[in-house]
């Protein structure tokens, strides 16, 4: 089963789901632990400054500094460059790619896991192991390639050009790449989920006479439905701010074609670091809600399936 | 993922919802019960070819356009293997400054209470969230020579970090940092303190427990992590580029060069390096998954 619950996960490291119920029980270990099972106070001291330290230098520093850099001109600016055309084309071009990722990725995710989950056959090892290729793939050849397939020298580049239809340098492209980058997350979130639970609820289901589709939408879907949820916010933020990918395959069309990420490297390079950061307070929010929402949602999972449900929570 | 499997199988049949690998196994195999193999399974294969197996074979095929020599001669260009030397080098510094302090963190996590753990186990997970422009903006103007941090560092040690290799070693750490962390995290909270326990009443001091029970415990999911996290800093692009400076031979990145070549209109050129990058992707993974196997039998191993 390595490969099943092979771990290159992107944003998919999925301890976390489990590491709020371990971390309940392991809470009542730690306080309890007594002296010689822990370290000394200085060490305990020490270990602490050093994590705190280096998320500090590493994880604060940075958010902050999104922020402070965002407001140091005055709200006015702030709000002057979010309310900018330029930059309310690219967020509605985010969105919009974003709003296209998320349905694909969750159909494309349930159907990979039902196949992988639910049935036997040769060559399921490697199929999960393509699921993770994005994530280790650079999102910069994720790029390329469709610029080869697609681009006015690609190998559909004559007939593109003939029938006037325009993939790279384009929004078509920049949902290509998107998708390229997110497919993995739905999938990587329920495969572990949907091995863990078994099919024995769908099978009694079978007996009872049921359809497929209602098997499905009456049995599978309510069991998985956090794992769905989870993925999605997982891949919707990185839908959001995918940036490698998306900026070969752009063109950087200000207005047309530029995502929020893409903006906000034009207005860095333009030394419009306010504005710059302006727009990328918003995806820093949105990373914190991301954040507070995948929370959220370990925590549902924990409360609604108590310790023995635990085990299929991945 | 891995660690939960592992964790069940850890935890034998003690746990009756631990329903694990060879029982569903058994069901699975009653091959054709369950309908929609043929819909899902189509659709999987017929999606992934599309949108992942056919873009990525024209890498490849594109390359080849340069023959055999061509081909050499534009993955072994003395700027492209500096930018490989930059990218590994940066790459693995990154990677194990990660598993060393993702260890610190994960270790304090799981064993220290301390007011605000909750919230900062939470924002262990920012680099995943946070667009990496974002975050490599934000690094640059922190680190730059102007910068809070950066202006302090070279006030007092004399380092430049910001457009400098080690400006690209503190982006690689921000994007790598959960990778450890998350994978170390759960392994650490499975341990049974009675093994300490034991350890301790058989006289170990706390050193000895830790370098003779806990450390070999931890150290398949440390080697995941700093594959992880190595794997990732490979291929990142988006932090990077604003922190590196982008000097030639100096602070260039291997993905950077495929975009200049992408932009001189050399796609032939592009796409070989892409191939070489390609090639370790599939190295990497390859690793990654033969560590997984040895952490989950290691296990069961560990039960028995």
């Amino acid at each position: 089963m390595s490969s099943v619950d092979a771990a290159v996960a992107d944003g998919i490291a999925r301890p976390g789901w489990r590491a709020h119920a371990a971390a309940r029980r392991a809470s009542a270990q730690a306080r309890q632990a007594p002296a010689h099972l822990t370290e000394p106070r200085w060490v305990r001291t020490l270990l602490l400054l050093a994590a705190l330290g280096f998320l500090g230098l590493f994880l604060f520093a940075p958010l902050i500094t999104v922020f402070a850099e965002a407001l140091r001109r005055g709200t006015a600016l702030y709000f002057s460059a979010i309310a900018d055309p330029d930059a309310w084309a690219a967020i509605r071009l985010t969105l919009l790619v974003a709003a296209i990722s998320l349905p694909v990725n969750l159909i494309f995710g349930v159907a990979v896991a039902w196949a992988v989950t639910r049935f036997q056959f040769r060559g399921k090892q490697l199929l999960v192991t393509l699921i993770d290729l994005p994530f280790t793939v650079s999102p910069v050849v994720a790029g390329l390639v469709f610029i080869l397939l697609f681009g006015r020298h690609g190998w559909l580049g004559d007939f593109l050009l003939a029938h006037d239809m325009k993939i790279v340098y384009a929004v078509p492209g920049v949902v290509l790449a998107t998708l390229f980058v997110t497919f993995p997350f739905v999938a990587r979130s329920l495969i572990p989920l949907m091995q863990a639970q078994g099919s024995d609820e769908e099978h009694a289901a079978l007996t009872l006479g049921a359809s497929g589709w209602t098997i499905f939408r009456r049995v599978t879907l309510p069991n998985i439905k956090w794992g769905l949820l989870y993925g999605a916010i997982l891949g919707n933020a990185r839908a959001i701010g995918e940036f490698g990918a998306v900026s070969v395959v752009s063109g950087h069309v200000r207005g047309l074609t530029n995502t929020m990420t893409l903006h906000i490297e034009i207005l860095y390079n333009e030394y419009m670091f306010s504005a710059a950061f302006a727009v990328a307070s918003l995806l820093a929010l949105l990373a914190l809600v991301t954040l507070a929402l995948k929370s959220w949602v370990e925590w549902r999972t924990n409360v609604q399936q108590g310790g023995a449900g635990r085990a299929a929570i991945v | 993922m891995h660690s939960s499997t592992i964790s069940e199988r850890r935890r034998g049949g003690d746990a009756p919802a631990a329903r694990s690998g060879p029982s569903h196994g058994a069901q699975a195999s009653r091959f054709g019960v369950l309908p929609g193999f043929g819909l899902t399974m189509g659709y999987s294969m017929l999606y992934l070819s599309i949108l992942v197996l056919i873009p990525l074979a024209t890498l490849p095929i594109k390359a080849s356009d340069l023959g055999w020599e061509g081909f050499w001669a534009a993955v072994s260009a003395p700027r492209v293997v500096a930018s490989y030397r930059l990218t590994f080098g940066a790459s693995l510094v990154a990677a194990l400054v990660n598993t060393f302090f993702g260890f610190v963190v994960a270790w304090v996590l799981v064993r220290y209470r301390f007011p605000g753990r909750r919230f900062l186990d939470a924002l262990v997970d920012l680099p995943f969230a946070l667009p990496t422009a974002v975050a490599g903006i934000a690094l640059t103007t922190l680190y730059a020579s102007n910068g809070w941090l950066g202006s302090r560092i070279e006030q007092w040690w004399g380092w430049k970090i910001a457009y400098t290799p080690a400006g690209i070693v503190i982006a690689l750490i921000f994007i790598g940092m959960p990778f450890v962390v998350r994978t170390v995290q759960p392994v650490l909270q499975d341990i049974e303190r009675e093994l300490e326990e034991a350890a301790a009443s058989l006289g170990a001091g706390r050193l000895d427990v830790f370098l003779k029970v806990l450390l070999p415990a931890v150290f398949p999911a440390l080697l995941t992590g700093f594959a992880l996290a190595f794997a990732r800093a490979i291929g990142e692009y988006g932090s990077v580029i604003f922190i590196a400076g982008n000097r030639p031979m100096v602070s260039e990145i291997t993905p950077l060069l495929i975009i200049s070549k992408l932009e001189q209109f050399d796609y032939a050129g592009a796409a070989a390096i892409a191939t070489v990058m390609l090639g370790f992707s599939f190295v990497l993974l390859l690793f990654i998954n033969v560590l997984q196997w040895w952490k989950g039998h290691r296990d069961v191993g560990r039960t028995k």
